[in-house]
């Protein structure tokens, strides 16, 4: 069955098929990305193929400057706080019987699948002054009227986290659930309590995958397109926001295609230092 | 961490998962067009309205179109492309898994940026079908991550006996193989469609304007002011979720699945 190299015409189809559509439909869109941010804009159209470096000198204004600070930023913000609870939660569930694993997985990969439409939808709901927690704060005694909490900083981290969080137990999952349990179980019979243990001997031997999980958080995190634009104000706005506005509502495909390869090459920068930096340190199991 | 403490963080996870779900479930149920919770009055009207209206059933016919059609495109891409992976050992195979990788690992605007350019030269811009094969290249990372831990599954020596018994490829493919990946083609398919369903960047930049699919439909009415038949639009699609998923969950095997989603895995 196991042969080197396949061999017929059926054989080879199996390879050529996906070869050719990957090449078609994913390489080649790539390419005209990355050549049409070389052209010019065609007013009312797409583009005019015309050699000209001015969407990269026109890329640096102030307002695209504080738009990429504030997405990496917010990107950033959101995946310290999703790994922070996220560390120990997965930790937590990979303990759990796979019954209960189970029903946690289905939960979180239901809301991972959810539309970001839906999600800040949801969060702008939940956030409101008529439906809101803020009238259930006032029914506790802690508030003296329902609050509208969206659309502001406040409500664009909470609807990040919520999607980031699901994404951000699944990275962790793997690493978590291949944690030998005998050691938690040395350092707990050596006599150190619970929370020690998870301190000092499962972060401490997982440090590598942690950083791994921060990267790869962050980067899924730049991505966020609809819910700042529903949970948070025009200031809270991402590069992705940006990107599209520049495509879609301004028609300049040229210069959108420039931020994007631009946007492209500061995360996968961000990230390959974040992973070397990762890997460099001592004491990190990979 | 000590009992009470782990029950406390546990449970405050599942608030903030469920929470906005439940608030809007009760939004949904309200008897006029206000949002409020708790809701007044119970009605199922925004349902029948969901259902009933062209304004919304259009857009739900085209996001069931794209989602069936472009899950099934993408596991005709993964099928045969994890198989030749699984079955021959050639240098391009594993260039091609990568390949069917990246489109989910970019950051969808930059992703989405490339099926528009690229429809615009072509002149599709605008069709369903851009739409239908931008979903089926972006999401075929999904059907091709689980059938490659499908085919992983097989054990060869089950495959060679069958061999030495006489079983010719088409055999041991319908007998053997077909039914061993059978259950990580349906996940492989299930989170494709579901995902596809929700998907809102590609659809919007290929053909925004005139293949208007549900997620689509819902940001542009968002702009018109909320009404609750956006909450019932949200419980219908946590609803569909939490099925496709608890189906999963309960017929495959989801812990595996999830440690192999994740790239942290694929890599090494």
């Amino acid at each position: 069955m196991i042969a080197e190299r396949p061999q017929g015409a059926l054989a080879r189809l199996t390879l050529l098929y996906p070869a050719a559509v990957l090449l078609v439909f994913f390489v080649i869109p790539f390419g005209i990305m990355l050549a049409v941010s070389f052209f010019r804009r065609e007013p009312g159209g797409f583009y005019l193929v015309e050699f000209s470096l001015a969407n990269y000198g026109n890329l640096f204004t102030a307002l695209f400057a504080r738009v990429l600070a504030f997405s990496l930023l917010i990107s950033a913000f959101c995946a310290l706080l999703c790994v922070a609870a996220g560390f120990p939660f997965t930790y937590l569930l990979t303990r759990m019987p796979r019954r209960r694993q189970v029903v946690w997985l289905v939960i979180l990969v239901s809301v991972l699948s959810l539309s970001a439409v839906i999600v800040a939808f949801a969060w702008s709901i939940m956030l409101s002054q008529t439906a809101g927690v803020s009238n259930l704060f006032v029914r506790l005694g802690l508030l003296d009227r329902p609050q509208s909490w969206s659309p502001g900083f406040w409500a664009l981290t909470c609807g990040m986290c919520y999607v980031a969080f699901p994404y951000t137990v699944l990275v962790l999952y793997p690493p978590l659930a291949r944690l030998d349990p005998h050691l938690p179980e040395a350092a707990r019979t050596l006599g150190a309590s619970p929370l020690v243990t998870f301190f000092t001997v499962i972060v401490g031997s997982l440090r590598s995958a942690i950083v791994a999980a921060l990267v790869m958080v962050f980067a899924f995190n730049l991505g966020t397109y609809l819910i700042p634009q529903i949970l948070g104000k025009p200031q809270h706005w991402t590069l992705s926001v940006l990107i599209t506005d520049e495509a879609i509502y301004r028609s300049n495909l040229p210069l959108a295609a420039a931020m994007a390869v631009f946007f492209m090459g500061v995360s996968l920068a961000l990230v390959g230092m974040a992973m070397l930096g990762g890997r460099r340190r001592p004491g990190g199991a990979a | 961490m000590s009992r009470a403490l782990r029950g406390l963080f546990l449970g405050a996870v599942l608030i903030f998962l469920l929470s906005p779900i439940v608030v809007v479930g009760g939004v949904s149920l309200n008897a006029k067009k206000a949002l409020y919770f708790p809701p007044k009055g119970v009605s199922l009207a925004w349902y029948a309205e969901l259902f009933g209206e062209p304004e919304w059933l259009l857009p739900i016919a085209n996001s069931l179109a794209v989602a069936l059609l472009s899950s099934l495109g993408a596991i005709s891409i993964a099928l045969p492309l994890s198989y030749a992976l699984w079955r021959y050992r050639v240098f391009y195979a594993r260039a091609l898994l990568l390949l069917g990788i990246a489109p989910f690992m970019l950051p969808p605007v930059i992703t989405a940026l490339g099926f528009l350019a690229f429809w615009a030269t072509v002149g599709l811009y605008g069709t369903m079908a851009a739409t239908v094969v931008s979903h089926a290249v972006f999401f075929v990372t999904l059907p091709l991550v689980t059938l490659s831990l499908g085919f992983e599954s097989i054990d060869r020596e089950i495959v060679e006996a069958a061999q030495v018994l006489g079983a010719d490829n088409r055999e041991v493919f319908r007998s053997i193989v077909f039914p061993m990946i059978r259950s990580y083609l349906v996940s492989g398919f299930a989170f494709a469609f579901v995902l596809s369903l929700n998907e809102y960047i590609v659809a919007y930049m290929v053909a925004g304007f005139t293949v208007e699919t549900l997620p689509i439909k819902i940001f542009n009415a968002l702009r018109y002011g909320y009404t609750p038949v956006m909450a019932a639009v949200t419980i219908v699609f946590v609803l569909l979720a939490a099925l496709v998923f608890g189906l999963i969950g309960r017929f495959g095997d989801l812990p595996r699945l999830m440690g192999a989603l994740t790239p942290e895995s694929r890599a090494s």
